[in-house]
């Protein structure tokens, strides 16, 4: 595993993309940092990290796109393959690796709140919850390019694919307003959500009997329950959307809450993301 | 020792690998040969655990290449059809990475890298970004990667393919000095190549493997009829006289040309009559412009088994006359 994570670590500092990674979030962390804390005076950092957030829109993809697809597209994946290692080994070196790019400009935005307090008062606790709670949120975005990731060979697609998924939770809780909070139409939308992991269950296993039982069960549970209990539909697909928002989550931090729920929500995803991209990994050495 | 029993790939319908039994001694050189899509490359890519089988198994010293992945892979050094090396790295960064990868420890990393380096001819380029280098240098630098970690099984997806005269010598005699101390499997689809450098041959054809036969053997096996061909200053009459007196001539065609006549003949039994004939001819003082002698040779073999066998009627036509089909 740590051969992996220092060559991946390497490669992001040989080339431009960590450069470019950091340089991004640098940038618009200065750019926050002087407009809010600067020029308007106001002494709360963590407004900074909030009204940023959306950098991880670009940011995210730009340094998980070639992570997986660009091994696969220049046959290095063989090599991996043929290593005497674990595929979850090499997955983790992988994210490591990432996640230390992650944390070099988020190591040099963590000097930021004490510069500040030379100049002012600053909530310390507040402000380093805040930088917790977007490390763990970038965390989260990276391990899902990761995953998307390893389904594509073209890195410009694997890019392309995970901007829209981020882009569209950063803005799903805004979305969810919109969604009829009418039962049958909750129950409609979590119908087409059971095909949906349906069809990811047929793609992982590559079996149509798991992805049969998984849709008629998911079915046939939701109508039951609609039966049972119609008003419990009631905006209940809206409830829904705003639940996998990971910016939501993160925005309890900016509001001054050490939300110890989000941060397990967060190692949550985390896992599941790296769990299914090693899926995604071992269900290649299937061969398609 | 690695055994590999009813190996099978499916993909859909189609079955790229059929129910493959063989086994691999120690100490050989193993040439694995077969047309483009016979199958060489699914099966050694199944061999190093690089892709799942459908059915089946692959053994390593008693190790299932799936079921102990671990202990089974650090025995085998594969170089895959392209060489998976990473463009941004130079070999000596490259092959400190995978060294490491392969779990090979504190100075042995860099005793290994540099056996490697040494009997691949590598050094002189190993601060080189491996993305400038000659097609022939990314192939040695690919055959580095395989002896890290001592393997004691080395896996070649056709290790010539796309290289100069030059570089294909130079990597043929690479692989003749690997044999010493290694086992060494190699897949092809040149005859000649296979000939030159293994010491067993197994030919691969719509993947299922044909034969397994040590070259001499395989074309011993092979040698239907001898068959003489040759060129003699005299007339058709005279020709059949002379012969005549000869035994064992089972097919004889003769036609006129010019002053001279060509002469075919085929024998029983592989019956060698080069000498009879010379001192017969001799003996009427008819001279002998040319002469010689034809055997089937690998290449015939290897056509009739993976299954051209068009080509393989028009090669025999080329050359011969009725000669009988052996398989």
């Amino acid at each position: 595993m740590l051969a992996i994570y220092q060559r991946e670590l390497r490669s992001y500092f040989t080339g431009f993309v960590g450069y470019v990674f950091a340089a991004f979030i640098l940038l618009f962390g200065g750019i926050y940092t002087m407009v809010i804390n600067l020029s308007n005076g106001i002494t709360n950092f963590e407004y900074v990290l909030g009204n940023m957030s959306f950098v991880f829109i670009i940011a995210v993809p730009v340094l998980t796109m070639r992570v997986l697809a660009e091994e696969r597209k220049q046959k290095t994946d063989l090599l991996l393959y043929s290593l005497p290692r674990s595929m979850t080994a090499i997955v983790l070196g992988k994210y490591f690796a990432m996640l230390t790019v992650f944390a070099v400009p988020m190591g040099v935005m963590a000097v930021y709140p004490i510069l500040l307090s030379m100049y002012g008062e600053i909530n310390m606790a507040v402000a380093y919850s805040a930088i917790l709670g977007f490390f763990l949120m970038g965390a989260v975005l990276i391990a899902i390019g990761m995953l998307v990731s390893s389904f594509c060979d073209n890195q410009a697609i694997a890019a392309a694919v995970c901007f829209v998924i981020i882009l569209i939770n950063f803005f799903i809780s805004d979305l969810a307003s919109f969604v009829s909070a009418e039962a049958a139409a909750s129950l409609g939308a979590l119908t087409i959500l059971v095909f949906v992991v349906a069809l990811i269950v047929r793609y992982l296993t590559a079996s149509n009997l798991a992805a049969g039982v998984v849709a008629i069960l998911g079915v046939a549970a939701l109508l039951i329950a609609y039966g049972i209990d119609k008003t419990m539909f009631e905006g209940l697909f809206a409830a829904i959307l705003s639940s996998v928002s990971v910016f939501d989550r993160f925005y309890s931090f900016t509001d001054g809450v050490f939300d110890l729920g989000a941060i397990v929500y967060f190692l949550s995803v985390i896992a599941l993301m790296v769990f299914y991209t090693v899926q995604s990994m071992e269900r290649r050495r299937w061969g398609e | 020792m690695i055994e590999v029993k009813h190996l099978t790939k499916k993909y859909g319908d189609h079955k790229a690998v059929s129910d493959l039994n063989f086994r691999i001694e120690n100490g050989e050189i193993y040439g694995f040969l077969g047309p483009n899509g016979a199958g060489k490359t699914t099966t050694m890519n199944m061999m190093t655990g690089c892709l799942s089988a459908t059915e089946g198994s692959v053994t390593i010293d008693g190790l299932d290449i799936f079921e102990d992945a671990t202990k089974a892979k650090k025995k085998i050094g594969y170089l895959p059809e392209l060489p998976p090396l990473y463009q941004d790295m130079t070999p000596e960064e490259y092959l400190r990475f995978v060294a490491r990868a392969k779990g090979v420890k504190g100075p042995d990393v860099e005793k290994q890298i540099d056996h490697a380096m040494k009997v691949t001819g590598t050094h002189g380029v190993k601060n080189r970004l491996i993305r400038n280098l000659s097609k022939g240098y990314k192939q040695r630098v690919g055959i580095a990667q395989a002896l890290l970690g001592d393997p004691e099984i080395i896996i070649l997806d056709e290790p010539t393919v796309g290289l100069d005269p030059k570089q294909i010598i130079e990597i043929r005699e690479l692989i003749k000095e690997l044999g010493k101390d290694h086992t060494v499997i190699l897949s092809s689809h040149i005859l000649s190549e296979v000939q030159e450098v293994c010491s067993r041959i197994m030919i691969i054809s719509k993947g299922r493997l044909v034969a397994n036969d040590t070259p001499d053997n395989l074309e011993k096996r092979m040698r239907g009829d001898f068959r003489l061909e040759l060129v003699a200053r005299a007339t058709k009459g005279e020709a059949e006289e002379i012969l005549a007196s000869l035994e064992g001539i089972r097919e004889l065609e003769i036609t006129p040309r010019g002053g001279t006549v060509e002469i075919g003949l085929t024998t029983e039994d592989n019956l060698d009559i080069t000498e009879g004939v010379f001192f017969a001819f001799a003996e009427a003082k008819k001279p002998i412009l040319e002469m010689r002698p034809i055997r089937s040779s690998l290449e015939d073999i290897f056509l009739e088994l993976t299954g051209n066998k068009e080509e393989v009627a028009f090669r025999r036509d080329s050359h011969r006359v009725g000669g009988k089909e052996e398989a």
